[in-house]
């Protein structure tokens, strides 16, 4: 049985991924937004992986959250709290959030992984570092080139071509 | 442990659901980066989660490099929506039509 702190996670971890999408303002959403990243974070301490938390924590809430935050005051003020929507395409995708939900969890709570529990000791981070130097090491340089080349191609999508060097700087 | 990996399942089947509902009714590019976002957490709690009651190292590793992607995702995303909003002065996803034939 789930004890009160995965309730309240589970509370702060949904509400915020619902305040989300629904709040009027993109700027209250996008810290709603974190509030979900920061309930994952939550749940990773939970389920003893303090290390992957505090790199959620690191990587989610510190860098892209902020990187949204900024990319939404850069989108022009009335536009930040319009909101289209279609009342029937609205229902449609709360139907289809419904069936996705139920029948998934219809099929988690007939299978097997009901009775999973487990006494075991929690992996040890240290053998994650060990994993990621030794087996894992050509997925890691490959992350490390993924990494630098999709940061680069967002530098250069998001350059503007249409400004010379010289207006820039008056 | 107290907590049953069931719950840790239907959490992220939760989020699952919230994330496909804004998939499909939000217009908005940038809320429909924050369904994504969420729907990516609700991937990586559950390999964290099968992980830890294994237990196996591979789940948190599987994890971080998960985590690593979706941050390099996020900013072509948005360097995306900077290019976007430039071009049609909107981030409604109905008014990028320039490769619509």
């Amino acid at each position: 049985m789930a004890d009160a702190v995965f309730l309240a996670l589970s509370v702060i971890t949904i509400g915020s991924a619902i305040a989300a999408l629904e709040l009027r303002s993109l700027i209250y959403g996008s810290i709603a937004l974190m509030g979900t990243l920061g309930g994952i974070a939550g749940f990773f301490f939970l389920l003893d992986s303090p290390f992957v938390a505090l790199f959620q924590l690191a990587v989610y809430v510190g860098s892209i959250a902020v990187l949204i935050l900024f990319t939404v005051m850069l989108v022009k003020r009335e536009l930040i709290f319009k909101k289209v929507e279609d009342s029937r395409r609205k229902y449609a995708g709360l139907a289809l959030m419904l069936v996705t939900m139920v029948a998934l969890g219809a099929v988690f709570l007939d299978s097997g992984i009901k009775t999973i529990t487990t006494d075991e000791p929690a992996v040890n981070f240290r053998d994650i570092g060990i994993d990621f130097v030794t087996y894992y090491w050509p997925a890691l340089i490959l992350m490390a080139l993924i990494l630098a080349g999709s940061v680069t191609g967002a530098l250069v999508l998001a350059k503007r071509e249409d400004v010379e060097n010289d207006q820039r700087t008056s | 442990m107290t907590n049953e990996l069931v719950d840790f399942t239907l959490v992220s089947v939760a989020l699952l659901g919230i994330g496909i509902y804004g998939l499909a009714v939000k217009r908005n590019f940038i809320r429909m980066l924050f369904a994504v976002e969420i729907i990516i957490n609700a991937a990586n709690l559950n390999l964290v989660a099968f992980g830890r009651f294994l237990p196996h190292s591979g789940g948190q590793t599987l994890a971080l490099f998960s985590i690593a992607i979706a941050a390099a995702e996020v900013a072509v995303g948005l360097s995306l929506i900077i290019v976007a909003y430039r071009m049609y002065q909107n981030v409604d996803i109905a008014d990028f039509r320039s490769l619509k034939g």
